[in-house]
């Protein structure tokens, strides 16, 4: 909203023939109260999430029940321990570094192989690839499921892990980033006689380094919010992953006790190791996100 | 001994020829200079001789060996790029010694030899802890070299390496660079846009132009004796000029003047013809080249017997050393490289002279050159001449 004003504001001014320079534009008290009034629109939830999880009940009629209450080391403890809360977000840690380490292992050969060698059809396979992306991926939950419970995987890691290996996405970012390295570098690697895996190695993956960790933050952060396929393929608790055992903490549903404020407990701490990782990782991945702009 | 031969070369992508045809003998221990416009096949030339490209046909032997087909890492020669090439995340060392390394022909001893030699050489010895990032564009280049120096290769390829600096800094490293190659005497070949890097650094030049040779020769014959049209526009600057005539009785005559071609050495032409005419035939439609500092304003006061042209100047553009100015000659665009602090203006008429050893005729359809006012020495009187340029 104030980009765009002042976007109008500097072609307004552009018309009347007034340069960029000419022109100063204060931040206003105006325009800080805006970008409050957005960040506000955005954390609420959160907010209020954080907040209930430290009542009793956590049931809010009132602005006044949005009040911090007292039971935030009970609630967390209850969560964490009684409805083996842990169990779950380890299952989910589990289950996103195996995704996200296969994903980046498969797609950096495959973006290797697409863009430094001569293979038959290489941009129809590439373009294959992409349409993968058109595909939803619940459209393919039916013969997923049949093909897990053939090959005796469902209610294991493997089942939630290995279909989520190869991903589309991945291989078009990284082939991107590898077409911008300089052609030169690749040829002074070959006069040299590298080989593949020590080019590999000790070139293209250190000068790959902002991408893989921007990728793999958001590929962390897509593979730890699963919620449909663990729901259908996972069956026993032990197994189950944090998002989908968020609801095994409502309690008692049928008896009216549903307790909110477990609920958000859970949802708090796992929103806790995406927003660890975008925080500690927020440089590289903003990199990534921004190649074009180079 | 690395003699490197390219025997009818071509290469083509797609619809589009690149290198079309190109016979050319680069002696050992050379400093060959392959320049033309964007475009003109030099690069891909120098990509072929890397093995960087595979040829369409043709024939590439370097020391006697036919290297057609063979891998880049097994021609054991070195490339220098535009851009450096360096490996960003790797420090000065690092980036020499990688290759080294990866090839496994050379022990660790060998290997931090060569780097201190090579170091020395370069004057890069304080730049080898450091990463590109924190190096200047010279020293990045001065650390490619170091990287193309160490394997000790059989032939340095070049790729305008020195387009990437700034101009005081290519001054500086052109002079760096034909140290190095009196040192090392390495076969080299150096592909530029720019001619006077060409003509500084080569000892022989090769002029390209739409994937072909235009001509092969030290930088003065260059020059002074231009096989055709192309080579004379491309080589000096300002470009010599090029005025429509019609030949007669050995002399040029254009709507405007009518100037006699002297027989060689810059004497009057006689009755017998001097080697340098000898195709000129009567009434034949040309083109006369005559480059801008051999046109001189006539000072009245030196009584010359040699006829003036007429010349309206449009445009003076004072150079420091010298005023250049654009002039018409009846209809023909004309430059003329005066002394500087002339009194001229825009719009005066000047009376100019030549320097009549310094005439060429091109085929006004060929542009083949077929006649220049002063003969051609041979190679071995031009050598002498060259050392002291």
């Amino acid at each position: 909203m104030v980009e765009l004003l002042q976007y109008a504001k500097r072609r307004a001014d552009a018309l009347r023939g007034n340069s960029a320079a000419e022109t100063t534009y204060d931040a206003k008290p105006g325009t800080h109260l805006q970008l409050w009034l957005l960040v506000f629109a955005v954390v609420f939830p959160i907010a209020v999430a954080v907040i209930v999880s430290t009542k009793q009940t956590g049931v809010v009629t009132s602005l006044g029940d949005l009040l911090p209450g007292s039971y935030a080391v009970e609630n967390y403890r209850e969560a964490l321990v009684d409805y083996q809360f842990g169990r779950f977000m380890w299952n989910s840690l589990a289950m996103s570094l195996v995704i996200v380490v296969g994903k980046l292992v498969v797609s950096v050969f495959a973006a290797m192989a697409i863009v430094y060698y001569r293979v038959p059809y290489k941009d129809l396979v590439f373009l294959f690839i992409l349409f993968t992306l058109l595909l939803p991926v619940p459209v393919r939950f039916i013969p997923l499921f049949q093909l897990m419970n053939d090959l005796g995987w469902s209610n294991t890691i493997l089942a939630i892990t290995v279909p989520y290996i190869a991903s589309a996405t991945t291989v078009f970012i990284l082939r991107q980033h590898f077409l911008s390295i300089p052609t030169s570098i690749v040829e002074t690697a070959k006069l040299d006689g590298v080989g593949p895996l020590r080019f590999m190695l000790f070139v293209l993956l250190p000068m790959s380094k902002g991408v893989l960790v921007g990728v793999s933050i958001i590929m962390f952060v897509y593979a730890w919010n699963q919620y449909l396929w663990p729901l259908i393929i996972i069956d026993s608790e032990a197994n189950q992953v944090a998002q989908v055992g968020l609801q095994l903490l409502q309690g008692d549903v049928q008896g009216g006790q549903l307790s909110w404020s477990l609920v958000m407990a859970g949802s708090t701490l796992t929103l806790l190791p995406p927003l660890l990782l975008m925080i500690v990782f927020r440089k590289p991945l903003l990199e990534t996100f921004s190649i074009q702009q180079k | 001994m690395t003699t490197v031969t390219l025997q009818n070369l071509h290469k083509e992508f797609g619809d589009v020829v690149a290198v079309n045809g190109i016979d050319l003998e680069i002696n050992h221990g050379e400093f060959l200079v392959i320049v033309g416009p964007s475009g003109c096949g030099k690069s891909t030339t120098l990509r072929l001789l890397a093995g960087l490209e595979s040829t369409t046909d043709g024939r590439i032997e370097m020391g006697g060996r036919d290297v057609t087909t063979v891998e880049p890492k097994d021609r054991n020669v070195a490339m220098v790029f535009q851009n450096y090439a360096l490996y960003p995340h790797m420090t000065g060392r690092r980036n020499i010694t990688f290759g080294m390394k990866s090839s496994g022909d050379f022990t660790d001893e060998e290997i931090d030899r060569r780097v201190t030699e090579a170091a020395d050489t370069l004057d890069i010895a304080d730049l080898l802890d450091r990463k590109p990032d924190a190096m200047s564009g010279g020293e990045r280049q001065r650390v490619a070299l170091g990287r193309a120096i160490v394997r000790d290769p059989d032939a340095f390829l070049m790729d305008e390496p020195l387009s990437n600096l700034d101009a005081k800094l290519r001054i500086q490293m052109r002079a760096e660079l034909a140290r190095l190659h009196s040192t090392l005497e390495t076969t080299t070949v150096y592909v530029t846009h720019d001619q006077t890097e060409a003509m500084t650094l080569g000892e022989r030049v090769v002029v390209m132009n739409d994937g072909q040779i235009m001509q092969v020769d030290e930088p003065q014959v260059l020059y002074d004796f231009p096989e055709n049209r192309f080579v004379a526009e491309f080589i000096g600057d300002p470009a010599m000029n090029m005025i429509p005539v019609d030949v007669k009785d050995g002399r040029a005559i254009h709507e405007t003047f009518d100037i006699p071609l002297p027989s060689g050495n810059g004497q009057p032409k006689s009755n017998q013809n001097g080697a340098g005419d000898a195709q000129i035939t009567d009434g034949q439609r040309a083109i006369l080249g005559i480059r801008p500092e051999d046109l001189h304003l006539s000072d009245p006061q030196t009584n010359d017997e040699l006829p003036t042209i007429d010349a309206e100047v449009n445009v003076r553009e004072p150079l420091g050393d010298s005023l250049l100015l654009h002039c018409s000659i009846g209809n023909t665009s004309c430059n003329i490289q005066a002394e500087p602090r002339m009194p001229i203006t825009a719009g005066e008429t000047v009376s100019v002279t030549y320097d009549p050893a310094r005439l060429h005729l091109f085929d006004a359809e060929t542009g083949e050159a077929f006649y220049h006012s002063e003969l051609r020495q041979s190679t071995d009187e031009q050598a002498p001449s060259k050392l002291t340029t």
